[in-house]
């Protein structure tokens, strides 16, 4: 909210400063990701050169048609496939719970309510890691390792979508709902039809939010997936690496098909993104 | 239903005593399954002779954890040597993650065109997963292939690595302390923009009045950072430090694709021996006694952080009462995630 209001800002940076700073962080920040593209449609042979060229002398789309497919030891279409299922199917259950749930806690007065949200709490204070195992074994025992299911329901009720929500939630004026209520509706109504799009900004940052963390998640699927064919793009992208060693073409192909995504999500959405972490803070 | 109740300001209770129950029955399906059962689940399999490839699973009582302590047993020295590897890592990312953000997030929170641009183009990396940045720097620092020791060849700052006893080409992945100095920087370089983005927020929320007031005084800007600036962002600051903190306590991914581990078992972190144990070894009883004696130890540096950065009383004027709805709603809001960062 506060990065909206640039007349708050201290006063300006003079010209050289600021070019300098321009071009020092857009060169940080951008030019590992320019070299990864870049790198990806050399020849093995170019990328492996030295001195290394900058500009790939021919352009070289072999470690993509190598890698684009849904078959083969490493099938990089068929991963990027998996993700976008999992990182969907997972979003749309994070929204479902996390805004049913935080409904309850942020208008609905009952018993028990402050016992709900102190164990919700409580979790909070948890590392992840901590889960990991108890979690492996509930997977294996629903039969659900090596499958998309693992990827999408185990971290869909965490703790920080409902507080999100329901900090939302709790801001929106009573009076909304009570109107509602006087024309008859139920809670559910009032839900769907008042509460819901009234918390459209916040729905769709938590989206972003849950689809890119359930994107890039590293550890949970190299763990939990085993078949070639049902891996994610980060557990794949570790089988490429062991795999492919110095082919660095075919390597950063694959990360920058594991990327790509999430930096167009990230341009289009990315006043909200930022300022929604800003806001809220999430990390790890 | 009778008009009076409707200026009631609270929302009013409708509906069925179960409704608010079916409302939270989806989340608290889920949650039940994969979050407050397995975290009882971990203690119970920490008391047991856990191992998932054997049919009996004895009690052991606080065995587990004894034998964390006891250095003629198997796991002493495996997992002594994760945690040391993860308090290095922690004190040396840590500094970096606390003070360059601090600085960047003071640049661009004055006024330039272009500061939205740079500001995405500063966060663009933590939207990233951790493979991409694993695999993309394994190339970067690759010693012979890796464009890295060409540039600093061309620029000669080479020479500079070689008097200070890197080999030649300098073994960033391969050998002590390059590594470190690899995986802190490859780190930084990926959340640094995570923090600036908090910090930024925090600056713009420090009252423009006390930096006018200072200036009357004639305080120097040094003087402002000291006394305005740095008192100002102290809740902010708890925040970051905190969450740098278990971020780096957690790292995994960077050592996994870039070292995997080594040279040695150097880089080999403490989330590493334990995920190797439980899932690697399947010995999941000592892994989970490894990963609670990790969280305790997390959460007593957690507290002695929000302890050493806490409010002093009378320290902050105006930011408290003057602070608006949106400043509130940010700081309950933080704090709330704090905890859930890993």
């Amino acid at each position: 909210m506060s990065g909206r209001r640039p007349g708050r800002a201290r006063r300006g940076l003079g010209a050289g400063a600021t070019w300098a700073l321009v071009l020092v962080l857009v060169a940080t920040f951008v030019g590992p990701l320019l070299w990864m593209g870049l790198t990806s449609v050399k020849s093995y042979g170019e990328a492996t050169a030295s001195p290394p060229t900058l500009w790939p002398q021919d352009v070289d789309l072999s470690a993509y048609e190598r890698l684009l497919s849904l078959d083969g030891p490493y099938p990089v279409l068929r991963w990027f496939l998996n993700s976008l299922l999992a990182g969907v199917l997972h979003t749309a259950l994070v929204l479902v719970v996390a805004s049913t749930a935080a409904f309850a806690l942020a208008r609905m007065p009952f018993r028990g309510r402050g016992l709900v949200f102190g164990v919700i709490v409580s979790t909070l204070f948890l590392p992840a890691f901590v889960f990991l195992m108890p979690n492996y074994l509930m997977i294996d025992r629903l039969g659900w390792t090596d499958s998309v299911w693992a990827l999408v329901v185990p971290g869909a009720a965490g703790a920080f979508g409902v507080f999100f929500l329901r900090q939302f939630m709790v801001n929106l004026p009573v009076e909304l709902e009570e109107a509602a209520a006087l024309d008859g509706a139920n809670q559910w109504g009032v839900f769907r039809r008042v509460v819901l799009p009234n918390t459209r900004p916040a729905l769709a940052t938590l989206a972003v939010l849950a689809f890119l963390g359930n994107w890039n998640d590293y550890i949970w699927p190299v763990y939990v997936l085993f078949s070639p064919e049902r891996l994610t793009l980060p557990a794949g992208l570790r089988l490429l690496q062991g795999a492919y060693v110095t082919d660095y073409p075919s390597i950063m192909a694959g990360a920058v098909v594991a990327s790509v995504p999430v930096i167009v999500l990230f341009v289009l959405t990315q006043r909200f993104v930022v300022e929604g972490v800003a806001r809220s803070g999430l990390k790890g | 239903m009778s008009a009076a109740v409707v200026p009631r300001r609270r929302p009013l209770r409708r509906g069925a005593w179960w409704t608010p129950w079916a409302f939270l029955a989806p989340f608290v399906l889920v949650f039940g399954t994969f979050v407050a059962l397995p975290a009882v689940r971990g203690i119970w399999m920490s008391l047991h002779d856990w191992d998932y490839l054997m049919p009996s699973k004895p009690f052991v009582g606080l065995g587990n954890y004894a034998d964390l302590f006891d250095s003629t047993s198997v796991v002493f020295q495996r997992f002594w040597d994760g945690m040391a590897a993860t308090g290095i890592f922690v004190v040396a990312s840590v500094p970096f993650l606390l003070t360059l953000p601090l600085l960047l997030a003071m640049a661009l929170n004055r006024r330039f065109p272009g500061r939205t641009f740079l500001r995405a183009v500063v966060f663009l990396p933590y939207v990233l997963g951790v493979a991409v940045v694993g695999v993309l720097f394994r190339f970067v620092l690759d010693p012979n292939l890796g464009v890295l020791n060409h540039l600093l060849g061309l620029t000669g700052l080479d020479r500079l690595l070689h008097a200070l006893g890197a080999g030649d080409p300098v073994p960033w992945l391969t050998a002590q302390p390059w590594t470190w100095v690899s995986l802190v920087g490859v780190t930084v370089w990926w959340t640094l923009g995570f923090n600036t983005i908090i910090y930024l927020a925090g600056l713009q929320d420090v009252p423009r009045e006390l930096y006018d007031a200072a200036e009357v005084d004639g305080a120097s800007a040094a003087q402002r950072f000291r006394h305005v600036t740095l008192p100002g962002l102290r809740p902010v600051l708890a925040f970051v430090l905190t969450m740098t903190f278990l971020a780096s306590a957690n790292m995994f991914g960077q050592a996994d694709l870039m070292t995997s581990g080594g040279p040695g078992t150097s880089t080999r972190t403490a989330l590493m021996v334990i995920l190797d144990t439980g899932l690697g070894q399947y010995k999941m009883g000592s892994a989970a006694a490894m990963g609670y004696l990790l969280s305790i130890g997390l959460g007593l540096v957690s507290i002695a952080n929000f302890w050493a950065l806490r409010e002093r009383g009378g320290g902050r004027g105006g930011g408290r009462g003057g602070g608006r709805g949106g400043r509130r709603r940010g700081a309950r809001g933080r704090s709330a995630a704090a905890g859930g960062a890993s």
